[in-house]
């Protein structure tokens, strides 16, 4: 038990062990220091995250979002600082506890704050120098701090590497894609700026914006027409224009879910970026996707330390290529979100693609009416919807992308005969007729699955504002319209549809009702590009299965091999001089535990013999028998089967045949069935079984085809003896056989024991019962307390100890009597003491008797095997135990 | 009298001869348990039949789960129809019945009597383990493939043979969509092996077949309940049943094994040191009973 309860231990320790360390906190390695930092005009709320170790540590500016605080941005703060960069973080001019108007990324405000910082960090003793006033600074940023990274780095070249996230090339693009207002973005935009409590004692109208910024939007909001002002506005607050500056190696990371600032605008920042490195990585969130998959944010992750490690601490390999993307694979079954996998390109090929595959589409010109004020208007996307509106175009479903009756047509290609792997932009050329000469169209590309099922993918549309349309299309020309860039791949099967579309709910078109007619002028020219999935953690678990199947197997045959080998060679073993005596045990122990159950026996069965084991309840003699058998395991001494050491399981116990702690059946078989299902098992050919001789010694008549549950436990009790000799074995080894017979059966048992004994067979029968061994047995082994007080042929023990059974009145009385006389007795049924008599003779003990006035009916000298085990081992068996 | 060999055997006793698969299989078959077990399987399919046709098509949105969009397509096809019957058996009858074949196959030797006749044959302790094992596994996957056949043969009579209809992706077409099936049901064996597992491993360390059963079913409940906390984190990867809903991406297209090869090697480690550990106790304990 003790053993027991020190494995427990042991396992519940290393289990604790195990959750403990994997719940417990890495120990932060880092400072926060909050600072009120004073860029020109206004305050900025800052920390700074500073590695603990390190003398001076290399720099990073993390910005923040729109609508954010430094506080936003705190998660990737703590994991860059963990790396040992000194982070700084800041809420932007216009938001939270800094001071100041929101100028939109100004040169003159945001950047020059920014700057700012620059400097701030320069006159620190613990960062990093470049030059003096130089601090070695990377800038980290995404969506407005993104765009905040590519101006930085395009006014101050102090800045050693950027990786500006999710953000856009030239507002006007991303505001006014194809001239036409993205009104449901510019205006979630605008109320992130409306702050709840204004500091600087903003206007209802204008919140915190700055007035130029506020006006501005309040009028091209309200026409949805870019003036030229407006246009002139937002190209300071873009990137675009000194993009050509920066000197910064630049890894762009785009969204491919991202409606605000989609994949074009990375495209367009990569394009412009003539004088640095620049890499690109898209992946599968953005503004409408959020952070994407678990495997999405490792990649990023990865990539954007790689890419700072290299550039700003100037540790790690050059990080290779330019291009890496990711796409949406299919459901995370496990943890109920999507999965995507990674792909690299050597070079990034633009948005046209590697090539370019071209599908027809089929249709006839249609016409299409423009709903008044744009409603109802389909809904394509839900900007910040998050991953529901790229996980309903995934599903397959319509998802939002529901194209509304009469301002639709479509344009369908067939079937595709082979799988797609788009990775761009697709063009289609279309014609467009409009009695006004004028329209807005959304030009969508659609999955469509073969139950019909259509997908757009990410939600994305392009839309495009025409002029100069004539009024009939024989006369239009053909209109290139690039659709958005996205990852896709299309299945084979699935065919490819083209809609094109009249007014949709992010985009503010035209009031008045309108009719236009439309048509598809071309083929659709489908980018394509051959790259290589990038590998993760997830494909080497394939591998991790492979060996794991490969070691199970390789055990599992050595096991098996080492194990018959072993099993083999000491099977074979034989004991000189044994080879021909069916059984011998010496020194035979077994304890459990503390406990000992059988102390020390020797003995032997020759042919020939019927042994009786014979002893007291919990004597040992089933203990013994259990290890002969081998179904336990003896602690000491030796046990020889026909000279081979036993071991469970040995092969020459195939020539014993057994009755152990009472009969075992399978309950729902017949009697039959048992033997038959026994002698099955012994794998020995059906004629060695010897059944009809079997069934005889069971005699059991019809009932052996009844069920065995029905048995009594005499009928089992024959039926077990019956099975113990299937097959005649050798040795017959018998645990109380005559347990629940009856007198006549018990008789019978008898003569078969004795028979089975000729012809050089041998018997070993343990019982409780004197007379049974007496009557039964040649040789008799007698046990007391897990020792063998006495062991030979039965005449020759059964002549040791001459005893006299007293027939007497008062039981009570003739006890005590002989209690005076110091005799051993023992009780034998009502009124009868059977009494070894010792030095006194009968005489003497009937005259004592009597004289204390105990009748005695009767005086029996008995020669007996019961008396020889009284002499043996006393007349109390207390405190043998249960053996 | 019978002659004897090098190993001191009864004559025509072979270790390796005894107690063979087949007369396993035959002792195994021969338990009302076995065939009732089996019966179900078939009878399963057949009361969900009855069920829907009785049923009709009801729009109560209540109670939709994970596989809300399976119930969904579950009338779709032969298919479909015998993906909803293995899929609503998964969680519990699959588990009962992996858990009965393999924890009831030695207890109940043991509570019998009948083990110990059996070691006395004598049939080596390995292979009485293993031939046991081989059996239970025969006798879960027979019940796994009965329940899929049925499935499959009743709904296409039924609902006629169609595309598997996954509710989540595209529909795949039958023969692929067959194959999906297959793995589908390939993929629940592989993580009951985790049942198979610890139902063994009681039932050689118990004489209770009732025990080691219910004892195999309570650690799968109690691993269950333990995935659905979130806030374990990390450590739910280690809970034998993490994976158990991974088959979901042989439903979507392109299918995904990740979290497939994942379980796979989840429920191997596990079976194979429930198994080994039993292997180990047996063949050094005392048996007794």
């Amino acid at each position: 038990m003790r053993k027991r309860w020190v494995s427990i231990g042991v396992a519940a320790a290393v289990l604790i062990g195990l959750v403990t360390w994997a719940i417990l906190p890495a120990p932060v390695t880092y400072d926060e220091i909050d600072e009120r930092i004073t860029a020109g005009d206004v305050t900025l709320d800052a920390r700074l995250y500073r590695p603990k170790d390190g003398d001076k540590v290399p720099a990073i500016l993390l910005a923040h979002g729109f609508g954010g605080t430094k506080l936003s941005v705190a998660e990737d703060a703590k994991e860059l600082a963990a790396q040992g960069y000194a982070v700084l973080t800041w809420t932007a001019r216009g938001f939270g506890q800094s001071t100041g108007q929101i100028h939109l990324n100004s040169r003159d405000h945001e950047v020059k704050d920014a700057q700012a910082l620059l400097d701030w960090l320069a006159a620190r003793d613990d960062i990093e120098l470049d030059a003096a006033g130089d601090p070695r600074a990377g800038v980290v940023g995404g969506s407005y701090g993104g765009a905040l990274a590519l101006m930085l780095a395009g006014q101050d070249t102090r800045v050693d590497a950027i990786v500006p996230m999710i953000t856009w090339n030239d507002l006007n693009e991303s505001l006014f894609p194809g001239g036409v207002f993205k009104q449901s973005w510019a205006g979630l935009f605008f109320t992130a700026g409306m702050s709840r409590n204004p500091l600087a004692g903003g206007s209802p109208q204008c919140g915190r914006w700055a007035d130029d910024v506020c006006q501005t939007y309040l009028r091209i909001a309200e026409t949805g027409v870019l003036d030229a002002d407006a246009k002139a506005l937002n190209l300071t607050r873009s990137p675009s224009t000194t993009l050509n500056q920066i000197k910064a190696p630049t890894l762009l990371i785009q969204g491919e879910a991202d409606s605000l600032f989609p994949l074009s605008e990375a495209d367009a920042n990569a394009r412009g970026i003539t004088n640095a490195k620049v890499r690109l990585a898209w992946y599968t969130g953005g503004h409408d996707g959020g952070s994407g998959p678990q495997s999405d944010q490792n990649r990023v992750k990865f990539l954007t330390l790689q890419w700072l490690d290299h550039y700003v601490k100037k540790t790690g390999a050059e990080p290779s290529g330019t291009f890496t993307y990711s796409r949406i694979a299919g459901l995370d079954p496990v943890e109920q979100g999507r999965l995507a996998t990674g792909f690299q390109l050597g070079t990034y090929p633009g948005l046209a693609g590697t090539e370019a595959v071209t599908i027809p589409v089929n249709g006839s010109s249609q016409q299409i009416a423009n709903p008044p004020n744009g409603n109802p208007a389909a809904i394509t996307a839900l900007p910040q919807a998050g991953a529901l509106s790229s996980l309903a175009g995934l599903a397959g479903g319509a998802g939002f992308a529901a194209d509304l009756p009469g301002q639709h047509g479509n344009w369908l290609s067939e079937p595709l005969t082979e799988s797609l792997n788009v990775v761009g932009s697709p063009t289609v050329s279309i014609k467009a007729a409009s009695q006004t000469g004028e329209a807005v169209l959304f030009v969508k590309l659609y999955d469509v699955d073969q139950n019909g099922q259509s997908s757009l993918s990410n939600g994305l549309i392009a839309p495009i504002r025409l002029t100069g349309l004539p009024a009939s299309l024989d006369q239009a020309q053909p209109i290139k319209v690039t659709l958005p860039a996205i990852v896709r791949n299309f299945e084979d099967g699935h065919r490819i549809r083209i809609t094109i579309a009249t007014a949709d709910q992010a985009y503010l078109g035209p009031v008045a009702p309108m009719l236009y007619s439309v048509d598809v002028a071309s083929a659709v020219a489908i980018p394509v590009v051959p790259a290589t999935a990038i590998a993760t953690a997830d494909t080497l678990w394939i591998y991790v299965l492979g060996g794991l199947v490969a070691l199970l197997v390789i055990g599992l045959v050595v096991g098996i091999i080492l194990a018959r080998r072993r099993h083999s060679r000491r099977d074979k073993t034989i004991i000189d001089g044994y080879a021909d005596v069916p059984l011998h045990v010496r020194g035979l122990r077994k304890t459990y535990g503390d406990f000992v159950a059988v102390e020390s026996i020797d003995f032997t069965v020759k042919r020939g013999q019927v042994v009786g084991l014979l002893g007291p309840n919990g004597a040992g003699k089933t203990t013994s028998l259990r290890v002969l058998m081998g179904l336990t395991q003896a602690t000491e001494g030796e046990v020889l089967i026909f000279g081979h050491p036993l071991a469970p399981g040995t092969p020459v116990l195939s020539r014993i045949g057994a009755l152990v702690e009472g009969p075992g059946f399978q309950p729902h078989l017949t009697g039959r069935q048992n033997l038959h299902s026994y002698w099955k098992a012994t794998g020995r050919p059906t004629e060695d079984a010897k059944f009809p001789e079997a069934l005889e010694i069971a005699g059991l008549g019809d009932a052996i085809d009844r069920r065995v549950k029905d048995y009594s436990h005499g009928m089992k009790q024959r039926l077990a003896v019956a099975q113990a000799m299937l097959g005649l074995p050798e040795l017959l080894v018998l645990d109380e056989p005559t347990d629940g017979l009856d007198p006549p059966q018990i008789a019978e048992m008898r003569r078969v024991l004795q028979r089975y004994a000729t012809d050089g067979r041998a018997v070993l029968v343990s019982s409780h019962l004197l007379a049974e061994v007496e009557q039964t047995c040649t040789h008799v082994v007698v046990m007391h307390k897990g020792v063998v007080v006495a062991s030979g042929k039965v005449d020759e023990i059964v002549g040791d100890s001459p005893t006299t059974v007293f027939d007497v009145s008062d039981v009570d009385l003739a006890q005590k009597t002989l209690d005076k006389l110091s005799v051993t007795y023992a009780l034998d049924g009502n009124g009868s003491l059977v009494v070894d008599l010792g030095e006194h003779t009968r005489a003497e003990t009937v005259a004592a008797l009597v004289a204390a006035g105990v009748g005695v009916d009767r005086v029996t000298p008995r020669r007996r095997l019961e008396d020889a085990f009284l002499a043996l081992v006393g007349t109390s068996t207390a405190g043998s135990g249960d053996r | 009298m019978s002659t004897t060999v090098t190993n001191g055997a009864a004559a025509g006793y072979r270790p390796t001869a005894t107690l063979t698969f087949a007369s396993e299989f035959m002792r195994q078959w021969r338990r009302r348990r076995t065939q009732w077990a089996l019966g179900f399987m078939v009878l399963l399919p057949v009361i969900i039949l009855i069920a829907f046709e009785i049923g009709g098509e009801g729009d109560d949105d209540n109670g939709r789960g994970t596989f809300a969009s399976i119930i969904d397509v579950a009338l779709a096809g032969g298919l479909n129809f015998a993906l909803f019957c293995l899929f609503v058996s998964s969680s519990f009858l699959l588990v009962v019945v992996f858990a009965l074949f393999h924890g009831d196959t030695v207890a109940s030797e043991a509570s019998w009597g009948s083990l110990r006749y059996l070691l006395a044959v004598p049939v080596p302790r390995g292979r009485l383990l293993g031939i046991k094992l081989a059996v239970a596994l025969t006798y879960s996957l027979m019940a796994v493939a009965v329940l899929v056949a049925t499935g499959l043969l009743l709904g296409t009579l039924r609902y006629g043979w169609h595309p598997l209809a996954s509710g989540i992706s595209a529909d795949v077409p039958p023969g692929e969509g067959l194959l999906r099936l297959l793995g589908i049901a390939g993929y629940f064996c592989i993580s009951l092996l985790v049942v198979a597992g610890i139902a063994f491993l009681l039932s050689v360390l118990t004489d209770a077949p009732l025990g080691a059963v219910g004892g195999a079913v309570l650690l799968f409940i109690v691993s269950s309940i333990l995935d659905q906390i979130t806030a374990l984190g990390e450590i739910r990867n280690f809970l034998p049943t993490h994976f158990a809903r991974s088959y979901l991406g042989l439903l979507t297209s392109p299918v995904q094994f990740d979290g497939m090869v994942k379980g796979t090697i989840s429920a191997l480690c596990y079976a194979a040191l429930f198994w080994g550990l039993a292997f180990w106790r047996f063949t050094r304990k005392d048996v007794t009973s």
